[in-house]
């Protein structure tokens, strides 16, 4: 990007909320069910039918304002959206227009470069999704109504993102959010997290906002990054080459990595918004308020702070592991059975994670329970085994699920702490090696390492390192 | 015959009269007056089946409230396994898969459904000429209209087609065509009755009340058909009285007259009828109070706007797509919404759609929807503030008798100003009964209209019921 320009985008994310039942009648929100069999007349729009708010939808949605810094509006509004499309049973979207449920948030992000910054939110109001159009089943479009009035919450950023990987991050701060919250399992590919990008470029200096652009249709965290730049880069070089930004709405192609606009007739709506008659204004009274701030989990940056301050955990760390709430609560969960902290850490950012990224699993998919991580952790701190023999048995650990110390005493692998046994063997490895220890006696200290781990070697990994490392020591001294 | 339900019951119980016979008289006559088209579709098998399980309970003591009351439903209340047509050709061919709360309560009282009357197409109208099924005569004069948009319920009754009929009220439909039928029509408080599965044309003005032959069935059937209903968030959950044991008046009241209500057209033997109500009302020794409703010239205007903003999105559903008439002509999406629309609306819905479509365009919004709801505001603040000093408000309930087939049919604005008098109760939410009280010198029915708080039906079913019984001594 030129050093010239700055570009302005501010993202609508919807989340999909994971409410048993659909926001205006009793239908299961459950995903992939046979097409057209999670709907009843209310749903499908059938005359006479009237839409009852499910209350889950508002706590949900407080929940998110709270969590998010919001303002919680006491009374707030439903209202219809107009439009026609074959997959909008009712002709009209029940949303929120003049007075959503919260306004005025923020949440707080770290650029890679160290920066922290605050992104604001307009506003996050509760609607329900539409269904679904099959286009490509044949000559005739053929629609889904499973989704239709399932409840979706958007939240609508202010235009303080600057970059492709601030829209990155705020993102990936909403989802972990939305997580820890429960509300939302945020699987953009899944469409249960959406995000459309309004987008613009000025000039360094500018405080003018230029014509912006709408893109959408991006279906992962990656192709929002890659699908911002490419409208800025084509934003810079229109205006580079004397052109004008028109506003329109752009559609993301990710095979293609391009986006290109979607044709004008489709966009142009008037949607003739107005208080839906049939859903009386949703009050949320101190009472309720507080109950749903009692209920609120400890958030990401709440519980980073806590594993840095309770655990002296390196901020890194910290980082890593709460950055979901699956991976926090096992390790806290590991933390019951033992108060080695850092050592809980690295076995969990160490082997753990790089076994889950093997077997393409998640924490919450990870067959070892924590206390087994724990035990593990209390047979190196009591010298019972080596750290190395720890690693060693680990697969073991997650391919049988038998305890550490069952697996230990099976391969018969506990340490060798007794002096007079590793005096033995390392009398007998001084005798093998007599080059090695002229060498040490001759100031080339070094070669020691050489000697540990033959030592290591001959007891098959058992020998307390520690114990063999100082008698190695007194016995090449006392040749001196 | 009977005068009432009350009575109609003790008959069967002492087997004077049998209810399968009844039935079987109601289902003759509508077939011999089928030229009145009061009905869309008549339950003749069901009707009869229920009549034999019914008269069996009535006898051995087990029927409910409503037993063997021979009721009809305007043919834009839902019944599960019925046609739903709303009198338009774009649901000609729909049947429910499910039934009104408002109608499953009947059923659940031992009401008998003989069929499902005509209607103006999606209840816009107000002489039943926008019907796909053809107009509806008024059984009293079948050189005139029944009135809208529940013509066919209020010509069912009046025909004697059925013991009482249940329609649909959003700017007068059910007062206007009992008032030119010469029937009782109640249009309960908005909330008071559910909404579930009345097909909706204006939600925030819609109710649903009876048309009935005199005053204790109409106490009976509000009684059973009010209350909160979970599947109707605007339903009021506020405990629903006895109307039909309290119908005697038990004290004078004060009753408001509008002078803005005996203004410029209104007919002369209409004003004559009702100011000799008053005199008797006086002598009677309730108090008459002149009072104003200042801003009773803007009730059409803004009953206009605002319920057909709410009908243009209401019936945006009915779009070929799902259900439905879906054109035949094969073309692209715009194509199949437009011809379907077009083939299937009446010019009446189409007007109103347009006009619901145009004040709430952006750039318009402001000066019609948001400008309209003010007015609104206003007017329920003259009630309100009304309310405190009477207990009640008289008024004729039209401007005319019955007009003629045809008559008005092109003037949509000349047919619009006949709600003058029934809008203001929709856009307040509050309850109002038109009763028969007199009849022109053509011998055309005058209904006059009492207007109450909301929530307080039983005030119009007393004073009714008393104007009622006092004419006929």
């Amino acid at each position: 990007m030129s050093s010239n320009y700055e570009a302005v985008i501010g993202l609508e994310v919807h989340a999909q909320l994971s409410t048993d039942t659909k926001i205006f009648c009793g239908c299961s929100t459950n995903f992939g069910n046979p097409p057209n069999t999670n709907v009843c007349p209310i749903c499908l729009g059938h005359p006479g039918v009237l839409p009852v708010l499910n209350k889950k939808v508002v706590e949900y949605s407080v929940m998110m304002g709270l969590a998010t810094e919001c303002k919680i509006n006491s009374s707030s509004i439903f209202a219809r959206k107009n439009y026609f499309y074959p997959d909008l049973p009712k002709g009209y979207q029940i949303s929120q227009f003049e007075k959503p449920i919260c306004e005025f948030g923020k949440i707080n992000i770290t650029t890679a470069a160290g920066m922290n910054k605050d992104i604001g939110i307009t506003r996050i109001h509760m609607e329900e999704d539409a269904g679904k159009s099959i286009h490509d089943q044949g000559d005739d479009t053929l629609v889904d109504v499973n989704r239709c009035g399932v409840p979706l919450i958007e939240i609508v950023s202010e235009p303080d993102i600057r970059t492709p990987e601030e829209a990155y991050l705020y993102l990936s701060k909403l989802k972990q959010i939305l997580t820890y919250l429960n509300i939302c399992d945020g699987n953009m590919e899944e469409g249960s997290l959406r995000c459309d990008a309004n987008i613009s470029i000025r000039e360094a200096g500018e405080t003018k906002l230029g014509t912006r652009t709408e893109v959408k249709n991006m279906n992962s965290f990656r192709n929002v990054e890659r699908a911002i730049q490419f409208e800025i880069d084509r934003q810079i070089d229109l205006v580079k080459n004397g052109e004008q930004v028109v506003q329109q709405t752009m559609l993301w192609n990710a095979d293609l990595n391009e986006a290109y606009p979607m044709r004008g007739k489709e966009e142009s709506h008037d949607y003739r918004y107005f208080p839906d008659p049939d859903l009386m204004p949703v009050e949320v009274n101190d009472e309720w308020m507080t109950a749903l701030k009692n209920k609120l989990p400890e958030l990401p940056t709440a519980r980073k702070q806590r594993f840095i301050n309770d655990f002296s955990l390196p901020e890194y760390d910290a980082e890593i592991l709460t950055s979901t709430k699956e991976l926090a609560d096992y390790y806290e969960n590991i933390l019951t059975g033992t108060k080695n902290y850092k050592a809980a850490s690295n076995w969990l950012m160490g082997d753990t994670l790089s076994t889950l990224k093997e077997m393409k699993i998640s924490i919450e998919e990870f067959p070892i329970e924590p206390n087994l991580i724990a035990e593990l952790i209390n047979l190196i701190d009591e010298g019972t085994i080596s750290g190395n023999i720890a690693k060693s048995i680990f697969p073991d650990l997650v391919e049988t699920g038998k305890s550490p110390e069952t697996i230990v005493k099976e391969k018969n692998l506990v340490q060798i702490t007794d002096t007079s046994a590793i005096e033995g063997i390392v009398d007998s490895v001084l005798e093998k090696n007599e080059a090695q220890v002229q060498e040490y006696l001759g100031g080339k200290e070094k070669v020691i390492g050489f000697l540990v781990g033959q030592v290591m070697r001959e007891s098959k990994g058992k020998a307390n390192p520690g114990a063999v490392n100082q008698i190695l020591r007194k016995k090449l001294e006392g040749r001196r | 015959m009977y005068k009432n339900h009350s009575e109609k019951l003790d008959q069967i119980k002492t087997g004077k009269l049998s209810l399968v016979d009844n039935v079987t008289g109601f289902l003759k006559l509508i077939e011999s007056e089928k030229e009145i088209n009061a009905f869309n579709f008549v339950f003749e098998k069901d009707a009869l089946e229920s009549a034999k399980v019914i008269e069996e309970k009535i006898k051995n003591g087990t029927a409910g409230k409503l037993a063997g009351m021979v009721i009809s439903v305007k043919d834009v209340l839902a019944i599960k396994n019925k046609p739903l047509t709303c009198s338009s050709n774009i649901l000609k061919n729909f049947e429910s898969i499910y039934t009104a709360a408002s109608i499953q309560k009947l059923i659940d009282e031992d009401a008998i459904i003989i069929g499902k009357t005509n209607c103006d197409e999606f209840a816009m109208g107000s002489s039943n000429e926008n019907s796909a099924f053809g107009n509806v005569l008024n059984p009293v004069d079948k050189t005139k209209v029944p009135g809208g948009s529940s013509g066919g319920s209020a010509a069912a009754v009046a025909g004697n087609l059925c013991d009482a009929s249940i329609g649909t009220d959003t700017g007068g439909s059910i007062r206007q065509p009992a008032a030119f039928c010469g029937v009782v029509g109640l249009k309960p408080t908005y909330g008071r009755v559910s909404r579930f599965g009345l097909t909706a044309f204006a939600s925030s003005f819609d109710s649903v009340g009876p048309f009935t032959n005199n005053v204790e069935d109409a106490a009976k059937i509000l009684e059973v058909i009010s209350g909160h209903d979970k599947f109707d968030s605007t339903s009021a959950d506020i405990s629903v009285p006895e109307y039909s044991g309290n119908l005697k008046l038990k004290e004078k009241l004060r009753v408001g007259v509008p002078k803005e209500f005996f203004g410029m057209g209104l007919n002369e033997e209409i004003r004559e009828s009702i100011e000799s109500e008053i005199v008797k009302l006086k002598s009677a020794g309730h108090e008459i109070i002149e009072i104003d409703l200042p801003h009773t010239e803007y009730t059409i205007a803004a009953y206009y706007i605002l319920a057909t903003a709410e009908a243009s999105s209401n019936l945006a559903r009915y779009d070929g797509a799902r259900y439905g008439q879906r054109t035949e002509v094969k073309g692209d999406l715009a194509n199949m919404y437009t011809r379907s629309r077009s083939e299937g609306f009446g010019d009446e819905v189409k007007r109103r759609i347009m006009l619901g479509t145009y004040v709430l365009s952006s750039g318009y919004y402001d000066a019609y929807y948001s400008k309209a709801q003010k007015v609104r505001r206003l007017i329920k603040n003259d009630f309100d503030k009304v309310f405190e000093k009477v207990d009640l408000i008289l008024s004729p309930t039209t401007p005319t008798t019955a007009f003629g087939i045809g008559e008005k049919s092109n003037d949509p604005l000349e047919m619009y100003l006949g709600d003058i008098y029934t809008a203001s109760a929709n856009l307040a939410g509050i309850p109002a009964i038109s009763i028969p009280i007199a009849e022109d010198s053509n011998n055309l029915p005058i209904g006059m209209q009492l207007m109450a708080k909301q929530f307080n039906e039983i005030k119009l079913l007393q004073l009714g019921q008393f104007i009622i019984n006092s004419s006929h001594e």
